[in-house]
């Protein structure tokens, strides 16, 4: 098979330098590294609109924007943050940048499709931002329920739609790329099963991706054919039902959470081994719990709807369903935690942000538990309690993930190292913000105060102004981190190829690595977390790619 | 003399799981309950609350622990030791998670019938409440000039809620109606109309709720009860009030603009106070419920 290289298009218009990285650049780094900084614009775009909605939380009355505009906000928050910064970023950004170094490869299995998936983003995502300020956003939440989503201003839910299908169709052709390379692209005598785990996680997600991605798309074309056209898909006044809406969206937005939490899984699984000096432990049970979540995961939808009259033995099942998702959760969990285990671990800002990124997902995995049970989802069901939880999972899990990845892997994107003392006060800012913001909302949901609303019981207002303060602290937070990764990038100390000492193949070339990754031939990296085993005696700085094929330097 | 660490692991595990149980038990995080099935709830908060303390503070214990213990010497550039897995460990970890997810499961199983979840209200049992819910449907005007598409059905279908009045005979019965932005109640008995629910202390009540406009969500904390109220979809839900007392009726599902202020209050009455609101409020000229026309909010 041939594979379309980035060199054959050097005699071309493809600019080189820095404006490559606003160029079609088939290159899967230069659309790692586009896919990541996107991603970091619309997280800061995300984070002011929570912004918004934490600054009118801060009194019980609706005084600081209108209620329509409170809506739009809170709409626009959640599809900004879900499909332009978390989705792009563990899956787009790392799953690029990393992908091909892992299996061997000198690019992705279809790199013009990979540069079309990222350069569907920008449009979608403008079309989102833009329709706040032309038309007027989507006020039904990032859900869109019908009859809700008929009836509020059409122009704005169309808009919106538009952009989530963009956005859904860049997920689905990045899916595919993935499968394909982690698959077909592997280099000679490298097995499925020496493959590092982030492979692993993002095989299982792109098989989310691609399975459960175009029901989403389905569905969506039929509710603007309801808004458009006026058809009764999901309208009970013209015979619809409102409850299929809410299973097929459902079919992929539970999903969604583990295209959001597996890549993330992995990147952990990355970062954890090299800075506690330790093997991965458990490699084979941590790739069947990937694969255990992936076919769980799709089914275990309804215990979104355990209030929508779903019928009993549909809440019993789905109950079950999710209940023991906790299992091959939890493996990964303990493997992590006997990772740690009498290893030597730097105390660096990585592994800060991972172990944070460890506690605070086992608290959202706890609520989450306790969230499939239907009796206790009855009371909480749609309620700040779950806020909370799904913030700790996303937010205290996810974005931890990306911050942790963001301090790993910067050497190799730019050379240079982050200043490790701005990278803890970031941790610190962070790790103490966000529990302040969510932590309370476990409370207020539990006490009566419903989610997605601008005005609230006076007797919750104190709760909710420490959630604000909480909430300004993690703004306040990503000042050292920005001050860090822009300073850093010129005036960073050089990191050199291989600062963590990582076993790993996109360590073992030059920071910033060279068009094609490799000047010779890809190493074959069969150990990737053989830390601390005697043979390790050659120098992984000096190895080439030929000592580490004939096995020279490690068992 | 060095203490043999599997003495030491024995008695954190000890610690841990009381400490668990004792916050489980002690640190209330609910509101007050106000329903016959609001201590069952508790109940299973209580476990699911203990379980979670244990499993929490061990594993940020660990982590801490870890943090601690192994962090690397300054000077000390070697690995730690190469250890790739334990068999009996993975199945430890897999089997006790799998035994208490399927013990919580079936515990709330368990709760969730006590609460009366679990009764289908589709089956023939339930069709002697058909004649009812048809009436509301004929009496509840929509404000929406578009017609009911469910019109022409001849047995509608009733959508499950929390709850069976199964066997109960005084059961008292309340038509609600949620629109943007309000709920009204209708007491078929008496035939009041009214902003607020107002119940008697100990009786079954029985909501047969519809929706006008779009998806709303009747909750009442202190019930710990919630129920999606959807167009196009009557359904039941059933609660005993246990104690006296006003308590908010929220809507929980995103239903517009002003969601956030739809609220209501549910007034618990000791049984005379109820009998006399009832009377109070009853409208003098008693008409037949058909002719009752447009609800007044």
């Amino acid at each position: 098979m041939t594979v379309a290289s980035p060199n054959d298009f050097q005699e071309s218009l493809q600019p080189q330098g820095w404006l490559r990285y606003f160029s079609f650049s088939l290159d899967h780094k230069v659309i790692g590294l586009q896919y990541l900084v996107t991603g970091f614009l619309f997280y800061f775009i995300g984070g002011a609109l929570a912004g918004v909605i934490r600054a009118e939380l801060t009194s019980p009355i609706s005084d600081f924007v209108s209620r329509e505009t409170y809506n739009e906000v809170l709409t626009l928050h959640g599809t900004v943050m879900i499909f332009l910064w978390i989705v792009p970023v563990v899956n787009g950004a790392f799953g690029n940048y990393l992908i091909p170094f892992y299996v061997g490869a000198r690019d992705m299995a279809f790199p013009r499709l990979n540069a079309v998936a990222f350069w569907m983003i920008p449009p979608a995502g403008i079309l989102l931002i833009g329709s706040y300020f032309i038309t007027g956003a989507a006020q039904s939440g990032w859900t869109a329920y019908p009859p809700l989503s008929i009836t509020t201003p059409a122009l704005g839910q169309v808009v919106w739609i538009v952009s989530v299908l963009l956005l859904g169709g860049s997920s689905i052709f990045g899916g595919i790329n993935f499968i394909a390379t982690v698959l077909k692209l592997r280099r000679p005598g490298l097995k499925l099963m020496q493959l590092p785990m982030y492979c692993w996680a993002m095989l299982g997600t792109s098989i989310l991706v691609v399975l459960s991605t175009p029901v989403l798309a389905g569905t969506l074309l039929l509710l603007s054919f309801d808004i458009v056209a006026h058809t009764g898909f999901f309208n009970p006044a013209l015979g619809g039902n409102v409850v299929v809406y809410q299973h097929l969206f459902w079919f992929y937005s539970h999903p969604a959470v583990y295209i959001m939490v597996l890549p993330a899984f992995g990147l952990v699984s990355e970062i954890l081994p090299i800075h506690a000096r330790k093997p991965l432990f458990g490699y084979t049970t941590m790739v069947y719990s990937i694969l255990a979540i992936v076919v769980l995961g799709l089914v275990v939808w309804a215990h979104h709807m355990f209030t929508s009259g779903t019928p009993p033995w549909m809440r019993l099942f789905f109950t079950i369903a999710t209940s023991f998702i906790a299992v091959p959760t939890g493996i990964k969990f303990f493997n992590w935690l006997a990772t740690l285990w009498g290893g030597k671990l730097a105390l660096n800002s990585a592994m800060l942000f991972s172990c944070a990124f460890i506690v605070n997902f086992v608290f959202g995995g706890i609520t989450g538990v306790a969230l499939a049970q239907v009796p206790f989802d009855i009371h909480v069901h749609d309620t700040y309690f779950v806020v909370g939880h799904f913030h700790y999972i996303v937010y205290g899990g996810t974005v931890f993930v990306i911050f942790a990845s963001v301090y790993h892997w910067y050497p190799k994107f730019t050379g240079r190292m982050l200043n490790e003392d701005l990278g803890r006060l970031h941790f610190l800012l962070t790790f103490i913000g966000f529990n302040l913001c969510f932590a309370p909302q476990h409370w207020l949901g539990l006490n009566g105060m419903p989610r997605r609303v601008a005005e609230y019981d006076p007797s919750f207002t104190t709760l909710n102004q420490i959630s604000s303060v909480g909430a300004l602290l993690m703004a306040v937070s990503s000042l050292p981190f920005l001050y860090n990764v822009i300073v850093s990038a010129f005036r960073g100390q050089v990191a050199g190829d291989n600062p963590w000492n990582a076993l790993t193949p996109e360590w073992l070339t030059s920071s910033p690595p060279p068009v094609e990754n490799w000047i010779g031939e890809a190493p074959l990296v069969q150990h990737p977390y053989g830390y601390g085993v005697d043979e390790d005696t050659l120098s992984v700085q000096a190895a080439t790619g030929r000592d580490l094929w004939s096995g020279a330097g490690r068992r | 003399m060095p203490i043999p660490s599997s003495l030491v692991t024995l008695l954190v595990g000890m610690a841990l799981v009381l400490s668990g149980l004792w916050v489980g038990y002690n640190v209330n995080l609910l509101p007050l309950d106000a329903s016959a099935n609001a201590p069952v709830y508790d109940s299973l908060f209580r476990v699911l609350f203990s379980i979670g303390t244990i499993l929490f503070l061990g594993i940020v214990g660990l982590v801490v622990f870890s943090l601690i213990r192994f962090r690397r010497r300054s000077g000390d550039l070697t690995d730690g030791q190469a250890i790739e897995g334990n068999l009996l460990l993975e199945l430890v970890w897999t089997a006790i998670p799998a035994i208490v997810v399927l013990f919580v499961g079936i515990y709330s199983y368990d709760i969730y019938e006590r609460m009366g979840g679990m009764s289908s209200l589709n089956d023939h049992s339930a069709m002697h409440r058909m004649p009812a819910l048809e009436t509301m449907e004929a009496s509840v005007t929509t404000a929406d000039p578009a017609p009911e598409g469910m019109a022409p059905v001849k047995a509608p279908r009733v959508w499950g809620g929390i709850g069976t009045t199964a066997g109960e005979a005084n059961v008292l019965p309340v038509e609600v109606t949620a629109m943007q932005f309000a709920f009204i109640f209708h007491y078929p008995e008496g035939d009041i109309t009214s902003g607020e629910l107002h119940v008697p202390n100990g009786r079954q009540v029985e909501l047969r709720m519809k929706a006008n406009d779009v998806i709303h969500a009747f909750w009442v904390p202190q019930f710990r009860l919630k129920q999606d109220v959807i167009p196009g979809q009557p359904t039941v839900l059933t609660f005993t009030p246990t104690k006296p007392g006003s308590y908010p009726i929220i809507c929980a599902e995103l239903c517009g603009p002003y969601h956030g202020g739809m609220r209501s209050t549910v007034v618990v009455h000791e049984p005379d106070a109820y009998d006399a609101w009832l009377q109070k409020n009853s409208p003098v000229a008693a008409t037949v419920a058909s002719a009752a026309g447009t609800p007044t909010a």
